[in-house]
């Protein structure tokens, strides 16, 4: 005789099982609709693979497992799929989760399977493999995926493995009706796990002895196969996993721990046999057996149910009086929770539906004082306090509570079964621990608040300083450029702050006052010696000052693209740098035009008299230069936008390169980088209409100069005296009429743009439109000045 | 759909606080009907009337308080206190003693604390221990047995004209000196001869106390079988008992403290280890601190006895290991399934 | 001298109080400078008790600031956020009376929700949350963190078409639970006897 163990406290319900043992396992039939959840285990929910109106046939997976604690789950039989939407579920919440919903066809059309006549063919992986495709969940109630439990490794040898037969529980006769019939099956199951698990030490069934038939069924069945059954007395809960374990073999599972951390795997006997029939057969789990019982049902009776069969069906088969019962149970008396909804359906691990008349059940009366008399700690499976845990919970305090071992509580209900004060207990430990679980996930989440809410503040504050030293180095960098525009010549010195010094002095020294420089001025004219700029030398001068503008802002320029390129922060610095720049060079321009304005009638004469005619071309074009546009050539300016474009052609590229990096490497700055190609490509847009304008223009123009030329002077000559003359030739009224027409055929460029963007959707379309907004707001007001005049 | 939501279990056992009082009661039975047998109505009278107030004090208190009554007075936890200090105090006191020792044990020891299950201290105790040192000499005016004297028992009428002031001078007549007491004031005989010479000893100890504790024993023993407490603090307290009376028993010289069964069978021994050191609300709660709560109050009932001022020492016993229940609470929580014990311990504070 | 002490007894008590004045003063002295305490570890204390919803409503620019105010002697009362637990714990870690919330009502935890088709990239939302969870860039539409969402209210007020919504935390299966059962020992009297027993969650 084998040495059984005995596990502190533990209770003595009234069994009920008789009512439901009298009659053999029934068929329940196949109801018109199936409801299958995609979570019927722990871990995952499956994840739907049919869709809505699809036939289906028996057997067929429709829902796939997600991830490794999972499992899939199976058309119970064939139909075509009516719903996958959010049903009632089996859950004491009575919550509502996915569900596929199955109109039955009657047919029971059978997919193709095969199972396997020797499993020691296949290795190890290929059986769990099937194990878990077959959507094998423990049937006994928890519903951890066998497959899981299985894959056992290697660092964790199995010495035990244990086939729980116990069924506690009052009520439930499922696995004890599993035994009396098909306990063939369970042997069969437990020697395909065997040679999986390949135990050191030994095979166990666990079965209590209230089942005597069921014992001796399986003992006949397990004779010759080494497999011990082993019989122990009946107290409730024996059939918890750890207490099972703790009576057949002595040994306790570490607190947080599994089974196998010493040494020992436990399976349902239902588990088995489905895993034997999934093995043998290749049939997937779709079916199991649920008692119905309580005497609200008129026959209480095992049935072997198709798993989405709802409650209401089972129940209207066993003469189910719903005047009798007010409270409809999923699971037994002790660990079962209670149904809203008959329409919930039978899942993996539903293994009794009770329905106890009022009498049977009684409501629980109101809950006494606690008197601390500790027949509940006398009940405690796993010794705990259960009055001390009590009073923690009632009053909160969730250290002494975790002190306490609340979390090593199995929720069996024995204390709140022996508690002379009706105090419902195990509900007390259930909020608490969700309570504390809360408040752990609270902590965490604060944690993480405030760790964020401190990187962002710091963020910010470095954000602050980085612009405050900017501005700083900005106005530096604004002063040194000054005093090297001021004396461009100089800047070969070696020593560059030495050369800033120096073209500051001189800078000051030439002009910095110019207070100081009037006074010296009208001293001079005073005197008589006026030695006032001739209007050649103020000529030069402006001239030079223009291109030296010129050269500090194309250097501007170039470094604001290279900012931009490199996503530098500066590039805004640059950006307002190069403006200002401009906008001294438009001042620059303004002074020369005004005084080569003032010099025109008096250079006429002496330009009549020049015989010179590159002279005087050079004077024409430096005057058209001023008058009209003041700006660089058409040629130039079409080098410079194709340099733009080419340029901005170039970052862009580099830019999209970085982008897509960051997004292989999964970098933080991937938006940044978005961003960043967004921009450019914007700006490449504009460059390339401001370059596709400017050509246009060009063509008009050249169009309507025609003037050929060998001689590049020439035609420089030439065609600044064509500007000349169509500068005085035209009117203001002209003038604008030429913007209307150029704006026109702007225009319509633009349209034909925007249309050919749209037609390939390109993401340019908008900002045509946008332009072309504004070339329409132009025209407009370009007309009304035009009827004005 | 109308059916119930509530949280598993669904089933419960057939237990309830009631019943387990109602078994306490039941279990008194043996030992009222000794102290009847040999001391007169005077302890039935005691019982009734403390019942009577007792129960009205609670109705009162619940009354204050705001709660249900009937729901609370069919606990019974009144009806208990009632008992226990009725049988606590000497059989024939006075009525106002009895109801300032009701009123003390609901409304201050019970109800002030916010009702049954909330009392630090038993309240029949605490009430015994305010009367004896507030009322030492009615506290400790105890009825001759039967047979130590020519007269009768106090009877029915008798004890009810006592207990409410009519003839209080008679009822001197037939008071004795308890063997508790006789034996603290020997310092100059024997215990063989102080036996002979004194009629309150019977057989073992007192003639009418040895009886009594023997009907205590067997109502404790009926409340054993009826499982209405565990054994671990009655036996775990007559065992210290027993172990410090046979330790400093000297083979009965004048100077003696009493022999094991004397101490075993005297004064409130039984009733305390049965009745009053097995009160849940105010002991310790594992069975590992029961067994220390028991065994520390078995060892101070003797030291009190024999060195202290009292004659009996149940009732300071029970009360100074009320206080300690906590913290023996603190260190004898069981080991869980699945911790090592030293783990456990260490992760307390 | 001593004679003199000894005749006196008003002089030998005045000597003995100061000179155990003087003792004790120079324990209490040499204690704060050993067992000297670096900055303020109370505030830490109250700190990491706040629920770090950075939400300003307690009149502090974030969890951090009010902790060193209540370290510093200001009320423990306003902290929606927190409700009554938090106030609980305060009061529990400082040695002080709890007070009823300086709050109409307790905030409930509740997440921003931004309904997408009215958002229009402002980024003003984005400016104004304090734990960076609204991610979005200009002209594009945002969305929030759920997860990292502290319910703070603070990116309600800013949002020019008020297209954000603060939505209370929904009970979801995962994390439904029971409820504490309502102790029976507090019902009043007419409770007894009805079939909603205490053991029922609603």
């Amino acid at each position: 005789m084998r040495k059984i163990w005995d596990i502190h406290g533990g209770i003595h319900p009234a069994e009920n099982k008789h009512q439901s043992l009298h009659n053999p396992i029934e068929n329940a039939g196949i109801p018109p609709q199936l409801i299958l959840p995609l979570a019927q285990h722990i871990g995952a929910p499956a994840s739907p693979i049919v869709n809505v109106g699809d036939r289906v046939l028996k057997g067929q997976m429709i829902a796939e497992a997600k991830g490794f604690v999972s499992a899939p789950v199976h058309a119970p039989t064939s139909g075509v799929i009516a719903a996958i939407e959010s049903r009632v579920i089996p859950h004491p919440s009575g919550m509502s989760a996915s569900c596929i919903v199955i109109d039955t066809d009657g047919k029971d059309e059978w997919i193709a399977h095969q199972g396997i006549e020797d499993y020691t063919q296949l290795s190890k992986i290929e059986l769990v493999d099937r194990v878990r495709q077959a959507g094998i969940a423990g049937m006994g109630g928890a519903g951890f995926p066998a497959a899981v439990k299985l894959s056992t490794r290697d660092d964790k040898p199995i010495e035990t493995l244990i086939l729980n037969g116990t069924e506690c529980e009052p009520y439930i006769t499922a696995d004890d009706i599993l035994m009396r019939e098909r306990a063939a099956e369970i042997i069969a199951g437990a020697e395909i796990l065997r040679h999986l698990i390949k135990p050191s030490k030994e095979t166990l069934i666990g079965v209590e002895d209230n089942k005597p038939e069921g014992i001796a069924a399986l003992k006949k069945a397990a004779e010759g196969t080494g497999i011990e059954i082993v019989v122990f007395p009946t107290k409730y809960p024996s059939g918890g996993e750890k207490q099972l374990i703790q009576i057949l073999t002595g040994k306790e599972v570490p607190s947080g721990g599994l089974p196998s951390d010493v040494g020992i795997v436990c399976q349902n006997i239902g588990t088995a046999t489905a895993i034997y029939r999934a093995i043998r057969f290749g049939e997937p789990l779709i079916s199991r057996i649920t008692t119905v019982t309580g005497e609200a049902c008129g026959q209480p009776q095992n049935y072997e149910v198709l798993l989405g069969t709802p409650v209401q069906y089972l129940l209207d088969k066993s003469g189910f009086n719903k005047d009798n019962c007010i409270r409809l149970i999923m699971g037994g008396p002790m660990m079962g929770y209670t149904l809203q909804d008959t329409a919930v359906p039978i899942v993996k691990t539903s293994n009794c539906v009770l329905a106890p008349t009022v009498a049977e059940l009684p409501p629980p009366p109101p809950a006494q004082a606690c008197i601390r008399c500790g027949m509940c700690a006398e009940a405690c499976p796993v010794s705990l306090l259960p009055q001390q845990m009590y009073w923690f919970a009632r009053a909160q305090e969730h250290e002494k509570l975790e002190n306490h071992q609340l979390f090593d509580c199995i929720e069996c209900g024995a204390c709140s079964f022996a508690c002379p004060s009706n105090i419902p207990l195990v509900q007390y430990y259930r909020a608490s621990k969700a309570e504390i679980r809360q408040a752990q996930q609270d902590k965490i989440k604060a944690e993480r608040s405030k760790e964020r809410f401190e990187a962002r503040t710091a963020r910010l504050e470095q954000e602050e300083a980085e612009k405050e030293a900017k501005r700083a180095a900005r106005m530096e960098a604004a002063k040194a450029k000054a005093a090297a525009a001021a004396n461009a010549p100089e800047a070969g010195k070696a020593d560059i702050i030495q050369a800033a010094i120096e073209r500051s002095k001189a800078k000051k020294a030439e002009s910095a006052d110019p207070a100081q420089a009037a006074i010296a001025r009208a001293q001079a004219k005073r005197d008589g010696n006026v030695e006032e700029e001739s209007p050649q030398e103020k000529t030069e001068r402006l001239q030079k000052l223009l291109a030296s503008a010129e050269k500090r802002l194309s250097a501007a320029k170039e470094k604001l693209a290279l900012a931009q390129e490199q996503q530098n922060e500066n590039a805004d610095a640059f950006a307002t740098a190069v403006s200002k720049t401009e906008e001294k060079l438009a001042a620059i321009q303004k002074e020369l035009s005004e005084h080569e304005a003032s010099l025109a009638p008096t250079k006429a004469s002496p330009a009549s008299d020049n015989a010179d005619p590159a002279q005087a071309a050079i004077t024409r074009a430096l005057a058209k230069r001023a008058g009209a546009n003041a700006d660089e050539t058409d040629e130039d300016k079409t080098t410079r936008l194709q340099n733009t474009v080419a340029s901005t052609e170039k970052r862009l590229s580099a830019a999209q390169e970085k982008l897509a990096a960051a997004q292989e490497q999964n970098d933080a700055n991937v938006a940044a980088f978005a961003t960043g190609v967004e921009k450019t490509q914007a700006k490449l847009d504009t460059a390339k209409k401001e370059l596709s304008d400017h050509l246009a223009t060009l063509k008009t123009s050249s169009a309507s100069e025609a003037v050929a030329s060998d001689d590049p002077v020439q035609a420089a000559i030439e065609r600044a005296k064509a500007a000349r003359e169509a500068q005085a030739n035209m009117s203001d009224a002209d003038k604008i009429k030429q913007t209307i027409e150029s704006l026109e055929s702007r225009i319509a460029r633009t349209k034909e743009k925007l249309e050919a963007a749209r037609a390939e959707g390109d993401d340019k379309a908008d900002l045509l439109a946008d332009s072309l907004v504004k070339l329409e707001d132009k025209l407009a007001a370009a007309q009304q000045t035009l009827s004005e005049t | 759909m109308g059916f119930l939501k509530v949280s598993s279990p669904h089933a419960h056992g057939p237990m309830s606080t009631a019943r387990v009082m109602r078994l306490v009661l039941l279990a008194t039975i043996p030992g009222l009907f000794s102290l009847t047998w040999f001391f007169g109505f005077g302890s039935l009278v005691n019982v009734l009337w403390a019942s009577i107030t007792a129960l009205s004090f609670e109705a009162l208190a619940l009354k204050w308080r705001k709660r249900p009554i009937g729901f609370y007075l069919n606990d019974y936890s009144a009806l208990v206190t009632a008992f226990l200090l009725g049988i606590a105090l000497p059989p024939g006191s006075p009525f106002w003693l009895i109801m300032i020792g009701t009123g003390f044990a609901i409304l201050i020891c019970k109800q002030l604390y916010g009702g049954m299950g909330y009392n630090p201290f038993n309240p029949a105790m605490a009430a015994y221990v305010m009367l004896l040192i507030s009322f030492p000499v009615q506290m400790t005016t105890w009825l001759a047995p039967q047979g130590s004297f020519a007269g009768d028992l106090l009877g029915p009428i008798d004890a009810l004209r006592y207990c409410f002031g009519f003839g209080r001078d008679s009822i001197d007549a037939i008071t004795m000196a308890t063997p508790l007491d006789v034996l603290k004031q020997n310092n100059s005989l024997l215990i063989e001869d102080l036996w002979q010479e004194s009629s309150q000893f019977g057989q073992f100890a007192g003639i009418g106390w040895e009886w009594a504790n023997i009907g205590f024993l067997l109502g404790g023993m009926y409340l054993l079988y009826r499982r209405v407490f565990t054994w671990h603090a009655p036996i775990s307290m007559l065992t210290s008992l027993t172990v410090m009376s046979t330790l400093f028993y000297d083979g009965g010289s004048s100077a003696s403290g009493g022999s094991p069964l004397f101490h075993l069978l005297s004064g409130a021994t039984m009733l305390g280890a049965f009745f009053i050191v097995t009160d849940p609300v105010t002991s310790a709660v594992s069975n590992r601190g029961r067994v220390i709560y028991g065994a520390l109050i078995g060892i101070l009932v003797y030291v009190i006895r024999v060195w202290g001022n009292y004659p009996d020492a149940v009732a300071f016993a029970v009360l100074l290991m009320n206080f300690a229940a906590p913290f023996i609470d603190h260190y004898t929580q069981p080991r869980t399934y699945g911790h090592k014990l030293k783990d456990q311990q260490g992760g307390k504070s | 001298m001593i004679e003199l002490i000894a005749q006196n007894p008003f002089l030998a008590s005045l000597l003995a109080l100061v000179g155990l004045g003087l003792v004790f003063g120079a324990l209490l002295g040499f204690a704060a400078v050993k067992f000297k305490t670096e900055g303020n570890p109370i505030a830490e204390q109250i700190e990491s008790l706040l629920p770090q919803t950075q939400c300003g409503q307690c009149g502090y620019p974030g969890c951090r600031p009010y902790a060193q105010a209540i370290a510093e002697g200001d009320d423990i009362n306003k902290c929606p956020p927190g409700g009554e637990a938090t106030i609980a714990a305060l009061a529990d870690l400082l040695g002080v009376e709890a007070k009823p919330l300086d709050a109409a009502e307790e905030a409930v935890p509740s997440v921003a929700f931004i309904r997408e088709a009215e958002c229009i990239g402002c980024t003003k939302c984005i400016q104004a949350c304090p734990v960076d969870a609204i991610l979005g860039s200009a002209k594009h539409m945002h969305t929030v963190i759920a997860s990292e969402c502290t319910g703070c209210d603070l990116c309600v007020e800013p949002c020019p078409v008020d297209c954000i919504d603060m939505l209370p935390i929904q009970t979801s299966l995962q994390t439904w639970h029971w409820d504490k059962p309502k102790p029976a020992e507090d019902l009043i009297a007419s409770d007894r006897g009805t079939t909603k027993q205490s053991g029922a969650a609603v």
